[in-house]
């Protein structure tokens, strides 16, 4: 989707502010929200791309206002609905609905190393044959999907190389939407910023390097 | 969401329980306490989650990451050519990390590491990533406006410096291996990994040498 999520080449959205010493959480409640988040995806009910297009999902201008935990648990939130695991009724009450049954979380303290040390692993094995090689010229496709996607705006219908060629990934705009995981090939593309940007604003001997999937590529 | 925007920059004082608590606190509080009661997650387990990214995981692990490629050429090797298994050698891997790719400043090429879609970054060598890497600033700019970002960082580049951003679009993590400084050589891993700055492995800064006491 040609959201505001997909900032890359924007300008005028202000300074970059670093914090000096900065804490790795700002509040308890940030804290407690990545937590609940990692917690609650470990009934299975969404995968990754799924949450990233449910946070980037958010109104506009409510993303650009919002703190970025404050996007994760909205995030969070309409996962949990749409999946059903808590009721409208039950957020807004804050109570477990009346007959509801008490399950048993699939994350216990004693499983979080093991579960945060596995990770999820984006690759499959090798369901489809790469068309293109490393050194290949390939051209993105102009494509602007209302769903998720993973080809930046500003990489959209231009040509670059094939710098390597990373195996079969699971395809995020398909498995966003629940059509499965249609693993393909992932490559890593070099774009020279000339080529981005026009010769004039390039400003500088700069390349962008993008991983995309083959979905996203014709030959050039 | 209608978002309070002020009360998350005063959190700070969380600790003190002097100010009422955020309408966030509020909402998160009931939102875990919900889930807890539905047994959909387990108190405990939280806990263990934000103890991990708190205190367990961070930047120092990439750290002794680069400190050990600058003292042996062999595991540089190995960095370089399997970044994944390389860093799992010294017990570092996972969520966010699963597939790692590390990428080498030298004389030559300055890389950079954004995510201009999200906030995608190697977790179990660098830990959670800082506000700045996640706002709308840095991801704008990064791959529009590369120097001028690194400028905003107080880093110069030569104009002959070749500089490569690499946009974490898919699964694949990224990170930097700094130009190790001059003035180090008979420094331990140890110490050479003191040097070594969260900034430094995303590409922002370079590694400085050692200030003589």
């Amino acid at each position: 989707m040609n959201g505001v999520h997909d900032m890359g080449g924007m300008h005028g959205l202000g300074p970059i502010a670093p914090e000096a010493d900065e804490p790795v959480f700002h509040a308890r409640w940030e804290a407690r929200v990545l937590a609940l988040t990692l917690a609650a995806g470990a009934w299975g009910r969404w995968n990754i791309d799924a949450a990233r297009h449910a946070r980037e999902s958010t109104p506009g201008a409510e993303y650009l206002r919002m703190s970025y935990y404050e996007i994760w648990f909205a995030g969070l939130v309409k996962l949990m609905l749409k999946t059903g695991l808590v009721s409208r009724g039950e957020i807004a009450s804050g109570r477990p609905a009346a007959g509801a049954t008490k399950s048993m979380p699939p994350l216990t303290a004693e499983k979080v190393a093991g579960t945060l040390a596995r990770g999820g692993p984006a690759t499959r094995g090798g369901t489809r044959a790469p068309q293109f090689a490393q050194g290949d010229r390939v051209r993105t496709r102009n494509i602007n999907p209302t769903g998720h996607t993973r080809l930046p705006r500003y990489a959209r219908n231009h040509v670059g190389a094939v710098t390597r060629v990373h195996g079969c990934h699971v395809f995020p705009d398909a498995n966003a939407h629940g059509l499965g995981e249609q693993p393909q090939p992932l490559y890593q593309v070099r774009f020279e910023a000339r080529e981005l940007w026009g010769e004039k604003d390039a400003r500088g001997k700069n390349a962008v390097h993008i991983d995309l999937w083959e979905d996203y590529l014709e030959p050039a | 969401m209608p978002a309070d925007r002020e009360h998350h920059h005063h959190d700070h004082d969380y600790d003190h329980g002097q100010e009422p608590p955020s309408d966030m606190a509020l909402r998160v509080k009931a939102l875990e306490s919900l889930l807890v009661e539905k047994g959909l997650v387990d108190a405990a387990a939280l806990d263990a989650i934000v103890e991990t990214y708190e205190h367990k995981v961070g930047p120092r692990n990439g750290a002794r990451v680069v400190a050990r490629a600058w003292s042996d050429p062999a595991y540089k090797a190995r960095l370089l050519h399997d970044a994944t298994a390389a860093i799992a050698e010294l017990g570092y891997g996972g969520r966010q990390g699963e597939h790692m790719i590390v990428v080498e400043n030298t004389a030559e090429i300055h890389n950079l590491i954004v995510c201009t879609l999200c906030s995608c970054y190697p977790w179990p060598v660098l830990g959670l990533p800082p506000v700045w890497y996640k706002s709308a600033p840095y991801r704008s700019r990064a791959v529009i406006d590369p120097r001028g970002v690194l400028a905003e960082f107080g880093l110069a580049l030569e104009d002959d410096v070749e500089l490569r951003v690499w946009d974490s679009t898919a699964e694949v993590r990224y990170l930097v291996l700094p130009q190790r400084p001059a003035g180090t050589e008979a420094m331990s891993e140890e110490q050479l990994a003191d040097l070594v700055s969260r900034d430094a492995m995303i590409g922002v800064a370079i590694v400085k040498p050692p200030v003589r006491s």
